[in-house]
């Protein structure tokens, strides 16, 4: 079993390899955001992983942190994309 | 091969079989981040797909945990990421839609 959590990491690990070359192509910053947001995901299932395969359940609390910290990245982008930092377009549609 | 019970062989085959199924719908989300052909796609092949395999492996995994604690924890963190993820996907998409430079695709390097 431990053997097959390690191979499942590594797909995974590939997953987050290619989504760092959607980062290098671009063309949009929102690309690269969601590639962050897919190594994000990836990162949690990776961790989730190596908590099975290794039984540690310390990782479960990295995995969440990670989770959390990827969701805050996301918004934060959202609110850099407005001068004021507002990030709500629906604000100054009128 | 050690010993295995029916029951520890049951929950070791429903780990592989979900483990598995999750990996496919990662890579599926993946292939779609770089081969689609713009950015409103490739966002909607990758805010769905990556998390339904992530539910998946965590699905899996829960057969493997020892006390009920961790399957608790294992739910909590697939809860955050698909509500996180359904919330960032319409984020990004409406800033892109509307801000950023580049949202026809044409990019926004100098």
């Amino acid at each position: 079993m431990m053997a097959f959590f390690y191979l499942a990491a590594v797909v995974l690990l590939l997953t987050v390899a290619a989504s760092l070359w959607r980062i290098y192509l671009g063309p949009t910053r929102a690309d690269r955001m969601m590639s962050a947001q897919l190594i994000g995901t990836s990162g949690v299932g990776i961790m989730l992983l190596l908590a099975a395969a290794q039984g540690n359940e310390a990782i479960l609390d990295a995995a969440l942190i990670l989770a959390l910290l990827a969701a805050f990245a996301a918004v934060a982008f959202v609110k850099s994309s407005s001068a004021d930092g507002a990030g709500d377009r629906e604000e100054e549609d009128d | 091969m050690p010993y295995q019970t029916g029951l520890a062989m049951l929950a070791n085959t429903a780990t592989i079989i979900l483990v598995l199924l999750g990996l496919f719908f990662f890579v599926a989300g993946t292939v779609g981040l770089l081969r689609f052909p713009d950015l409103h796609s490739r966002l909607h092949a990758l805010t769905k797909a990556d998390n339904l395999g992530l539910g998946l492996v965590t699905l899996g995994l829960a057969f493997q945990m020892d006390d009920a604690w961790s399957v608790a924890k294992l739910v909590l963190i697939w809860l955050l990421a698909v509500l996180a993820a359904a919330t960032v996907a319409q984020l990004v998409a409406r800033a892109a839609l509307s801000r950023l430079p580049g949202a026809d695709g044409r990019g926004d390097e100098p």
